[in-house]
């Protein structure tokens, strides 16, 4: 056999269908290569002609503007890539809670959506195609408006039992403060969500082994919140609070929600809830029928068959599309701007762009963290998604 | 397919790169462009594309019909007027603050005439060139007279409404920090949300430029419940702007200014410059191009002074009928007005 190999003759490399393959993309490779670094370059040349300030060195200036909420510290000395920290933890935040009303909300409306009483589920429906058919800038507008209108001015403020106010300039509640014998109570609190996860690993295996089902809600909620509390109230209470007080024109100290906080996140929880809705509608009806009947010909009641037959089959279904929900929410998050959320694109792509006029650095940099956002939440997802997916064998 | 497919998404990778490349293109043709004779741009496109507020009453504003009026409107006309002798050549594009400087770096404009205030770094690091002062402004508060606020200096705790993307958003935080006071702001991309959440009482303040107040407390539901205060906290020196790279443009637009101060100095008006054309006065001689060459010089005609009074006015004819006693704003002259008459407008002599 080898000596009949040998005999062939050698086809030249260009014949080659795999070499040649090679070959192309090498050169495609180069192209675009080419292209992006000569695009690079011209811009940094005629951003250097125009005499147009080019580089990163804004980052450690001082920013000089005020912002309106900031989870870190932050004051008008700090600098520009502080600003762009606290901006980033804003749309972080509005997101990240977004997400999960929305999810709630979206699952409810969805099973709603199905549901055998014709009043909810008409009313369900009238929701999702209301909602998803108005542009969410609108509806943000919309909020921020009804919030500032529906609520009283400063001094009408609404009184919240145990101190809170709540009035058109936000919400404001009492902050507690911890003292130090208060770490007890959180090695408690700690102690009983380890105890309440080996509490419920245990109770599932004995119901797979023996069938008998043991109580583990009140275990649960005992061990993460009655525990911590028992704790906290045999050191003596070591918590304080710091109450929100008016002073001669706005409410200062406690905990302070901005209303355009609360409009941004009403707007994208309930516009997204109803595509969520529409994802959750649209898995659980994937799910054959012949499930359904099987759990209520093994006596299931319908909410006991909807939770452990139905709808974990029907995950796999909606984890993909929700993923994208989870994307568009957070991108969404960016119309912030328009009600005067101090958000990433608020503050940097927008302050920050101005006052320093480094477009190109700015967006990019701007960009780059959406991009790194989403591909976070989606490999999140899809590491959900692999546990959900239907296992075959 | 899967080499490709590693390629593409090896450029994906380097995320930066590839967005980079868009943004570049982008910077690449509009630096070419600012590099171009920008008056042959305007001559051969047959209009000016001007960088405009298109919310400001008395600067830039549409009406109704789509007719723009303001003060940086008329400095537009003027340009037009100088190069076409058509005061309708001017086109306005409306502009928020925080895009003006990218839409003119990036050749959407050819000049911005925005009530744009003139800054060191606005004027070194944005590749900009402040051309000349047409509004010598400064900046101020309106607060709700309920709350019986007499002095900005009153107002430490206070959440105060301003736009974004301006040296009134750092002007404030600079006064508050001086002043050792505490502030709550409320940034909005546009003057408009700003207002309408100050009016929905969401602040105690809003502030902007003086002549900014005057014109937007207009659009307060009721007028009269509100007082402006009496401090001016920074000097605002608003006047156009134009691209690095081009002196025969910066020329122009500078030069227009000038030509409107000027003719204010020497009595010339809309209504009589075609008799002052007659005058034996050397001065308003060169100004309207009856005497020497002054308009070819900045690559105009000669009478370009002529035309932009005979369609637009001189400075304080402008200044009137947009934002002084012809107009809502009833602005006095104050700083803006004729430097022999106790203002700061001062124009180099036409010789």
């Amino acid at each position: 056999m080898a000596a009949v190999e040998t005999t062939r003759p050698k086809a030249p490399l260009i014949y080659n269908p795999k070499a040649r393959g090679i070959a192309y993309q090498l050169l495609l490779c180069a192209l675009i290569l080419f292209l992006a670094w000569s695009a690079i370059h011209n811009a940094a040349e005629n951003l250097a002609r125009a005499k147009i300030a080019t580089g990163f060195g804004f980052w450690d200036n001082t920013a000089g503007f005020d912002i309106s909420q900031s989870l870190i510290e932050y004051s008008t000395t700090s600098s520009y890539g502080r600003a762009f920290w606290v901006g980033l933890i804003n749309t972080l935040l509005v997101a990240a809670l977004g997400v999960v009303f929305a999810t709630l909300l979206g699952f409810l409306l969805g099973i709603a959506r199905l549901s055998r009483n014709w009043l909810v589920a008409r009313m369900a429906g009238f929701y999702v195609e209301t909602i998803r058919n108005i542009p969410l800038l609108l509806q943000l507008l919309f909020w921020y408006n009804a919030v500032l209108k529906a609520l009283p001015g400063i001094r009408e403020s609404f009184v919240i039992p145990g101190g809170g106010f709540l009035n058109n300039r936000g919400l404001f509640l009492p902050q507690p403060v911890f003292g130090p014998a208060a770490r007890f109570a959180l090695i408690a609190l700690l102690l009983g969500v380890v105890a309440a996860i080996v509490y419920r690993s245990w109770a599932r295996r004995r119901q797979m082994a023996t069938g008998q089902q043991a109580p583990v809600l009140w275990v649960t909620l005992g061990l993460v919140i009655a525990l911590p509390l028992a704790v906290l109230a045999l050191s003596g209470w070591p918590v304080t609070f710091s109450y929100p007080e008016s002073g001669r024109f706005n409410i200062r100290g406690g905990i302070e929600v901005l209303p355009e906080f609360m409009a941004l996140l009403f707007g994208l929880s309930i516009y997204t809830a109803a595509f969520i809705a529409e994802v959750v509608r649209a898995g659980i009806l994937a799910v054959a029928k012949g499930q359904t009947e099987a759990a209520y010909s093994l006596g299931l009641r319908p909410g006991l068959a909807l939770r452990l037959v139905v709808i974990p089959q029907s995950m796999r279904v909606i984890v993909p599309p929700l993923t994208s929900q989870y994307l568009n929410l957070t991108k969404n998050s960016t119309l912030a701007v328009a009600i005067g959320y101090p958000d990433l694109v608020q503050i940097f792509a927008g302050t920050v762009l101005n006052q320093t006029g480094q477009a190109v650095e700015v967006i990019v940099i701007t960009m780059a963290v959406y991009l790194t956002i989403s591909l976070v939440t989606s490999g999140l997802m899809n590491l959900y998604n692999r546990r959900m997916a239907l296992v075959e064998r | 397919m899967r080499g490709v497919l590693a390629c593409v998404l090896g450029g994906l990778v380097i995320k930066s790169v590839v967005l980079r490349l868009a943004l570049a293109a982008a910077v690449a043709i509009a630096a070419s462009a600012a590099s171009a004779q920008t008056l042959n741009t305007i001559k051969s496109r047959g209009g000016i594309n001007c960088g405009s507020n298109g919310t400001l009453a008395g600067f830039g504003l549409p009406d109704s019909q789509g007719r723009w009026t303001g003060l940086d409107v008329d400095f537009c006309k003027a340009l037009a007027a100088a190069i076409f002798n058509d005061p309708n050549k001017a086109k306005f594009v409306p502009l928020t603050a925080k895009d003006r400087f990218t839409a003119l770096q990036s050749g959407e404009v050819d000049v911005l005439a925005r009530n744009t205030t003139w800054t060191s770094s606005r004027d070194t690091s944005l590749g900009l060139n402040f051309t000349a002062i047409n509004y010598f402004d400064g900046q101020g508060f309106i607060v709700r007279k309920a709350l019986k606020v007499n002095s900005a200096l009153e107002l430490g705790d206070a959440a105060v409404c301003v736009q974004q993307g301006t040296t009134t958003e750092l002007n404030l935080a600079d006064y508050f920090r001086a002043n050792k006071m505490k502030l709550k702001t409320v940034t909005f991309a546009t003057s408009t949300e700003a207002l309408k959440a100050y009016d929905a009482g969401r602040c105690d303040a809003y502030t902007t430029d003086a002549s900014g107040l005057a014109g937007e407390r207009l659009r307060l539901a009721n007028v009269n419940d509100h007082i402006i205060l009496p401090e001016v906290i920074s000097k605002e020196p608003l006047g156009p702007a134009v691209r690095h790279g081009d002196d025969q443009w910066f020329d122009i637009v500078k030069w227009t200014h000038y030509a409107m101060v000027n003719a204010e100095e020497f009595g010339i008006t809309q209504a009589n410059v075609d008799d002052q054309k007659k005058s034996d006065n050397p001065d308003i001689k060169r100004l309207l191009g009856t005497e020497g060459k002054h308009g070819e010089a900045l690559g105009l005609s000669d009478d370009w002074a002529y035309r932009i009074i005979k369609h637009v006015g001189n400075y304080g004819e402008a200044f009137e009928r947009n934002v002084g006693q012809g107009s809502p704003l009833k602005i006095a002259r104050g700083l803006n007005g004729l430097w022999n008459k106790g203002g700061l407008q001062f124009a180099p002599p036409v010789r």
